[in-house]
């Protein structure tokens, strides 16, 4: 079976590659210690700790005793982040996308609120993160809710734009097609202009996924939620010279989150969007 | 285009700026909302005027730190571009892993950085703002130099000419929107990896330092003034950007 | 009562002032194959479009069926058919045909029942499951007209449907099309560059000049009804082709006249 012999060379390319990365890692230490070498950074045991002493940490008891095996800790806080991201997500996804849809179908939205949209993108809105998850704090606003907000902003826009240029660029003759049997304006909306939008969209969505983790982590960080990763990254931060593999055991951790969501909506894409296959040089 | 119409053109975006700010400055106003809690835009302005040299000299430093990174990242996204785009076979079989590594929150390893590199120095976020910057400029030069028609380059083999020839001529001009693109999203991450960098230790004259302080005393107005610069920055940052863009596709494109 | 009733038609585009169709005079009888020949900008798909009510006249009137324009589309009274095949990637082959039955609120057994028919109709049957980048481009184009006459429209209008094909497909789709046309008994009205086909294919053959638009001369097509690949080697049919050609000729020759 073609299917099976794909994933298994897949699976197989993976390994190769993240033996390749470890072997890197290893060699690079192993090099610029024996060497000595100080540029661009020292190298020892705190700056780049051995890989096996990163894993072992993870089975091991971070809080001296207490509590579950680090890797356990990890990945509850990488559910309670997850959460917060996803829950944004959505929100910034459904918005973004009605958002799209309006300003595609009135001029006016459109050049009301398109010029913001745009320039919005060039906001450094991570930056923001912080200031908005204390704030709403003084509010009274659940911590978590408020880091799903910042998720729900970095999502909200790319989709929006992305929506509305893929509802634009329908082909003009399918248009005159849908007309031709005297489709309405709405029907050609979501036959035709949706569908062939899609694309465009779920670009928009792969990025977001990934924005979205990235903004739960840095809202997390400043206002210390301590269930979170972003909590975690500042704890072990505060802790790094004396136990260097937990943060990036954390680190590790926080990336397989980032890489899961951004699989999910590659996922998603191939079984929603169906396209001719690409032929390029 | 008559001024008459392009005025009218941009009358619902005034009208829906004028009408946020009206609205935020009375919602304040009205519901009397502590200062402290929520700034008016008034009083986030005045701040700023108030503070202006303080705040354009901490955005600047770290302006420099983004631009550095900028810099960095990008020259090593299009070398890495380069390469794999001439030696197709590895460049397809790892472009997965690199969209994968991009999904990677590369801004929690700030206080890693910090610890390599020490975190007063601007090296450690400028490593950061540079590892963002990569990504996008690699993907997109890769997938911009792979995208090239496949009758262009028979054509060009037709004339005999040589792989570089065909670089030059053929997949390098092809490469040049998408690199562009992936430029202007590089001037945007890079901002960000350098403020919120500094989130995690930084330097007192910088100014995510400055924000995250301001933040943290509950001084909203400070912190959003704070903001207000380094959107001005960053915007800049990206105009340039887009001007030297302008200027390098002047002319007829070689593909669409 | 005729199918397509043209009278005095006129429409002039404001964007670089160009008239495009001057004082246009058509009438179109039930049954009929009426093809719009002539060269570049002689305005004949635009006219296809008006009667289709895809673009409005400037001045005249087009009646379909006995109603204006935009009625006949509202009510469904003609299928449409383009030299782009134009189906949904997305869509399967069955769903691409099923479009206008969607729209149009059939019920999902009823358009099940008439899909299958039409794929058999135009010999794609077995195939709906297909994704269209899967089918050559002649397939494709069977699919797009097995589309338009999924709700059994009573006017048929093609644009260049076969102009991005080969010569052969093109010949081969030729004899298909005029099957199918006496299968579904509508009234068609084909645009083409070519002259060949148009006389193999048609009742009557308009042919257009350009600059501005208007009719040059309509050629009676008086081949028998039942055409084969042999009649493309019979004297009359040369003759006809001869004839429409100097029209054409003669079209040309006006306009060089009217631009000195």
């Amino acid at each position: 079976m073609f299917a099976v012999r794909r994933i298994a060379i897949s699976v197989g390319t993976t390994v190769a590659v993240l033996a390749v990365l470890i072997g890197a890692w290893e060699l690079y230490r192993w090099i610029w210690i024996s060497a000595g070498w100080t540029w661009p950074f020292l190298v020892d045991d705190t700056s780049m700790p051995h890989i096996h002493t990163i894993v072992r940490a993870l089975f091991e008891h971070p809080t001296s005793g207490f509590g579950d095996i680090l890797i356990v800790q990890l990945l509850h806080a990488a559910l309670f982040t997850a959460k917060e991201a996803a829950v944004g997500f959505a929100l910034g996804a459904v918005f973004g996308f009605t958002l799209g849809v309006v300003m595609s179908q009135w001029r006016v939205f459109q050049r009301g609120f398109l010029p913001f949209v745009v320039a919005s993108q060039t906001v450094p809105i991570l930056a923001v993160a912080p200031i908005v998850v204390v704030y709403l704090g003084t509010l009274h606003v659940a911590a978590w809710f408020s880091v799903a907000v910042i998720a729900a902003y970095l999502t909200f826009f790319p989709v929006a734009i992305n929506t509305l240029r893929g509802l634009l660029s329908t082909d003009r003759r399918a248009v005159e097609l849908m007309r031709s049997f005297a489709a309405s304006r709405w029907r050609i909306l979501w036959t035709l202009r949706v569908p062939a939008a899609l694309p465009y969209i779920f670009s928009a969505l792969k990025i977001s996924a990934t924005a979205c983790v990235v903004g739960a982590i840095i809202g997390e960080a400043p206002s210390s939620i301590q269930d979170g990763l972003g909590g975690y990254i500042v704890n072990f931060n505060q802790y790094y010279t004396l136990n260097p593999q937990n943060l990036w055991a954390t680190n590790v951790i926080a990336a397989l989150l980032g890489i899961s969501f951004f699989l999910v909506i590659v996922i998603a894409e191939k079984l929603v969007v169906r396209r001719a296959p690409e032929h390029v040089a | 285009m008559t001024a008459r119409r392009q005025a009218l053109d941009w009358a619902p975006a005034a009208v829906v700026l004028v009408l946020t700010l009206v609205i935020w400055q009375e919602t304040i106003a009205v519901f009397d909302i502590k200062r402290f809690l929520a700034p008016q835009p008034t009083a986030i302005a005045s701040t700023f005027w108030d503070h202006r040299s303080e705040l354009l000299h901490a955005g600047w430093y770290t302006f420099q730190e983004a631009l550095g990174g900028f810099a960095i990242g990008c020259s090593l996204g299009i070398l890495a571009a380069l390469v794999l785009a001439r030696w197709r076979g590895v460049g397809r079989a790892l472009m997965p892993y690199a969209i994968a590594a991009s999904a990677v929150p590369i801004i929690a390893f700030a206080p890693i950085t910090n610890a390599w590199f020490g975190p007063f120095g601007k090296t450690s976020k400028m490593a950061i703002a540079a590892v963002l910057c990569f990504f996008p400029v690699f993907v997109n030069t890769l997938r911009g130099l792979t995208s090239v028609r496949p009758a262009s380059i028979e054509l060009m083999r037709s004339y005999a000419a040589g792989e570089i020839d065909i670089f030059r001529r053929v997949r390098i001009p092809t490469a040049l929107p998408l690199l562009f693109t992936g430029l202007k999203i590089a001037t945007v991450l890079s901002m960000i990896g350098a403020i919120v960098g500094e989130y995690f230790g930084g330097s007192p004259n910088a100014l995510g330092v400055l924000i995250n302080s301001r933040n943290a005393t509950f001084d909203f107005e400070d912190a959003w003034a704070g903001i207000g610069v380094a959107c001005a920055y960053g915007i800049a940052f990206y105009l340039a950007i887009a001007a030297l863009e302008r200027i390098a596709l002047r002319g007829p494109s070689t593909e669409d | 009562m005729s199918v397509v009733e043209i009278h005095k038609l006129t429409k002039r585009f404001e964007r670089g002032d160009v008239l495009a169709l001057q004082d246009i005079e058509l009438a179109i009888e039930p049954g009929e194959f009426v093809s719009l020949i002539g060269p570049s900008g002689c305005g004949k798909s635009t006219l296809l479009r008006i009667i289709g009510d895809l673009i409005q006249p400037t001045s005249g009137t087009v009646t379909v069926n006995g109603k204006p324009a935009p009625r006949a589309r509202a009510d469904h009274d003609y299928g449409m058919v383009f030299q782009d095949s134009v189906l949904f990637e997305w869509r399967t082959v069955a769903k691409n045909v099923a479009l206008p039955l969607e729209v149009l609120g059939w019920d999902r057994s009823r358009r099940k029942t008439r899909v299958d028919e039409l794929l058999e109709l135009v010999e794609l049957g077995g195939f709906g499951d297909h994704n269209p980048w899967q089918l050559s481009g002649g397939m494709q184009m069977r699919v797009a007209i097995a589309r338009a006459l999924s709700f059994d429209p009573a006017l048929l209008l093609m644009d260049e449907p076969f102009g991005a094909l080969d010569e052969m497909t093109r010949e081969r789709l030729n004899m298909e099309l005029l099957r199918i046309w006496a299968a579904s008994k509508s009234t068609v009205v084909f645009v083409t560059h070519s002259i060949a086909e148009a006389v193999f294919l048609s009742t009557r053959v308009v042919v257009m000049s350009a600059r501005p638009g208007r009719v040059a001369d309509v050629v009676e097509i008086d081949l028998p009804a039942s055409r084969g690949a042999l009649t493309r080697e019979e004297t009359r049919y040369f003759e006809l082709v001869t004839q429409v050609r100097e029209a054409l000729h003669l079209g040309a020759e006006l306009d060089e006249a009217v631009a000195q």
